[in-house]
């Protein structure tokens, strides 16, 4: 189980249409840890009398006293974002995770190309804070929606500046990563966070370039999307449980009292990885983090993001 | 509460004594009659007021005289504080992470103030009172690493992590159960695991590895590793073998209980929060047979532990030499003969 602390909401601003920034102190008398760049808080919730778990990157200096964090509302939210712009007042207490980061930098780079799309500049943000504060080489290539979404712009210009470069979907504007990764020192590595498309796209024009993939780091957030109910039995502790089409098997699992391991809640960390034993449907595998043949062998499943096609699913837990 | 700190010795004439009390609280490493490697690791958080798991950095009867022998060691021998330069942040990390739990865990002996990234340090027990610039490596003496390393108990890893890897890419490395820091710094968590007898064979290396590389701040954990060392020396590194390897042939029937020290490694890791670096705590604890078999219990186990142990682990563990003598003595204790 991950470690746990309040927060206090200090102040919500907006940024643009539908991006709100978010401003979290610590309760009277307690500090707020330091994190490293890349790391990400997961805001726990309730709505409509159900649990929510979202993840969001640390935006801010580790050396503030503060936690930042921006937030787009999604259209087809499970109800974290919405809450998130909705109901959440300043002076409200939340619970969050301590941070967790699966976007860590690696030091040791010779020069950094940061990429970043839409609402995924925050951890690119931090990124972009430490290594001016390392004084390292890097370079920041954001795209958004149009002009009016291009949110924290000032403080990535003044971090690197004559290094910032924007794009606007809305005058048909891309980054060309073929050319962008074509021409780099080695030594050279990647951060991009943002949409999938893009984040593949990104990827893919680094590996026909030849870059080692521990060169190419990438951070991609997958919600815990709605699928059909079925029936989980958590076979150790002899509970059978019905999962809603809303709701996530690791939320139903946490609902019914039992509490597997689990940091990310996005699919990527790999701590909440469960075993199967048996599964009378077929599965929904949505993480990142098991192979192909973990996910084809029906042994395994991450509660987090993945389910079952209707049918009973029966864990050793 | 106050420590009566002792005057005593980890080399040459090896005055190093535990008091009844310390034998009391001796970290015992055995749940069993049997050894083997394991994945045996659990939270470290406090537990058993007056047990060496009760604080953060356990300060006992033996800091003062630890802190000298450390001493000794750096400014005898070299490469005994290694960083590389992508560290300086997990350093700071590290020092921040000793002086507020020192600080917490025992106000009658350290204390710190910050007033943002001027800090002011006092520690009582050696006599140093020490005002800084969190971050400024030029207002201390040393650097942050072996500044704060001088002042603990233990030994102090700082893990990088990349690649999905943990790789030793810096330490202060003074009390080592025969291992080096100058050989493994740069290594990866495989590499220098990779010496270790028949523990891969089991997974227990790879399950680690994964299990470390979630390790959250605030989250810390801990876990018991053992050996045993002829004479209370804390200081047995590969490179100086001649000083202490000899010592294993000088063991006899009637000096063993004396002699052979049950060397107890409580190890602890912790995710430094600003650099996403892992401190790895090394801390030894030493208690001769003589101490152990005070406790009935101990004797009785300890004797099983050694007669069954997996030869491959006795010798890399390096009791060969003196593992017959040691169990020969130890049956005395264990009366029913299991």
């Amino acid at each position: 189980m991950s470690a746990m602390r309040n927060v206090v909401v200090s102040r919500i601003q907006s940024l643009a249409p539908g991006i709100k920034e978010f401003t979290f102190v610590a309760p009277p008398g307690e500090e707020l840890s330091r994190f490293s760049a890349g790391s990400h808080i997961v805001i726990h919730s309730v709505l409509k009398g159900k649990p929510h778990h979202n993840p969001y990157s640390l935006l801010g200096s580790p050396d503030d006293p503060h936690w930042r964090i921006a937030v787009r509302r999604q259209e087809v939210s499970r109800g974290g974002t919405a809450y998130m712009h909705e109901e959440l007042k300043e002076g409200d207490t939340l619970r969050v995770s301590e941070p967790i980061n699966l976007f860590p930098l690696v030091r040791l780079g010779r020069k950094y190309i940061l990429v970043a799309g839409g609402i995924g500049v925050t951890p690119i943000l931090s990124h972009a804070r430490e290594m001016s504060r390392l004084k390292m080489d890097f370079e920041v290539h954001y795209a958004v929606r149009s002009a009016e979404f291009l949110v924290l712009s000032d403080e990535l210009r003044a971090l690197a500046p004559g290094r910032f470069y924007t794009y606007f979907d809305s005058e048909q504007e891309r980054p060309d990563f073929k050319q962008l990764f074509g021409n780099q020192p080695l030594g050279t590595h990647i951060y991009v966070c943002g949409p999938s498309g893009m984040i593949d796209a990104c990827l893919n024009a680094g590996r026909a370039a030849g870059w080692p993939e521990s060169h190419l780091h990438s951070e991609k957030f997958l919600a815990a999307e709605h699928g059909e109910e079925f029936t989980v039995v958590a076979a150790q502790s002899n509970v059978t449980i019905t999962v809603a089409s809303d709701t996530s098997l690791l939320d139903a699992l946490e609902e019914a009292g039992l509490n597997p391991p689990c940091l990310c809640r996005g699919g990527a960390c790999g701590q909440c990885e469960a075993e199967v034993v048996s599964c009378d449907s077929e599965f929904e595998h949505r993480d990142i983090f098991l192979t192909d043949a973990e996910k084809s062998s029906r042994k395994k499943i991450m509660p987090c993001v993945s389910r079952v096609k209707g049918g009973t699913l029966i864990l050793n837990i | 509460m106050s420590i009566p700190f002792r005057q005593e010795t980890f080399r040459d004439d090896f005055t190093y004594r535990n008091s009844a009390e310390a034998v009391r609280r001796f970290p015992f490493p055995f749940p069993q009659d049997a050894y083997m490697y394991s994945v045996n690791i659990e939270p470290h958080v406090s537990v058993d007021p007056g047990s060496v798991y009760e604080h953060t950095f356990d300060i006992d009867e033996h800091y003062i005289a630890e802190c000298e022998d450390r001493a000794i060691t750096l400014g005898k021998t070299k490469n005994r504080f290694l960083a590389l330069p992508h560290m300086m942040d997990a350093q700071w990390d590290t020092l921040e992470l000793l002086m507020t739990s020192m600080a917490r865990d025992y106000p009658d002996l350290f204390a710190l103030s910050r007033d943002g990234a001027k800090w002011h340090w006092m520690n009582k027990p050696l006599n140093i009172d020490q005002h800084f610039v969190f971050g400024d490596t030029r207002t201390l003496p040393y650097a942050p690493l072996e500044y704060i390393s001088r002042q603990g108990q233990g030994d102090f890893i700082l893990l990088d992590q990349r690649e999905g890897n943990l790789w030793v890419d810096a330490g202060v490395v003074t009390t080592q159960a025969d291992w080096s820091l100058a050989f493994d710094v740069g290594m990866s968590f495989n590499e220098w695991h990779g010496p270790v007898p028949m523990a891969a064979e089991i997974g227990v290396f790879d399950r680690a590895l994964k299990f470390l590389l979630m390790l959250q701040h605030g989250a810390p954990v801990r876990r018991l590793n053992w050996t045993m060392t002829i004479n209370p020396r804390l200081d047995t590194s590969p490179e100086h073998y001649d000083q202490w390897g000899p010592d294993r042939a000088s063991v006899t029937p009637e000096n063993v209980g004396a002699k052979v020290h049950l060397r107890v490694e409580v190890q602890t890791l912790f995710r430094l929060p600003r650099s996403n670096g892992v401190l790895f705590g090394v801390r030894c604890y030493l208690a001769s047979l003589n101490d152990l078999v005070t406790n009935p219990a101990w004797g009785q186990r300890l004797h099983r532990v050694l007669r069954d142990l997996p030869q491959p682990l006795a010798e890399y563990k390096g009791l060969v030499r003196y593992r017959q003598t040691a169990v020969d003595w130890l049956k005395q204790f264990d009366q029913s003969h299991s």
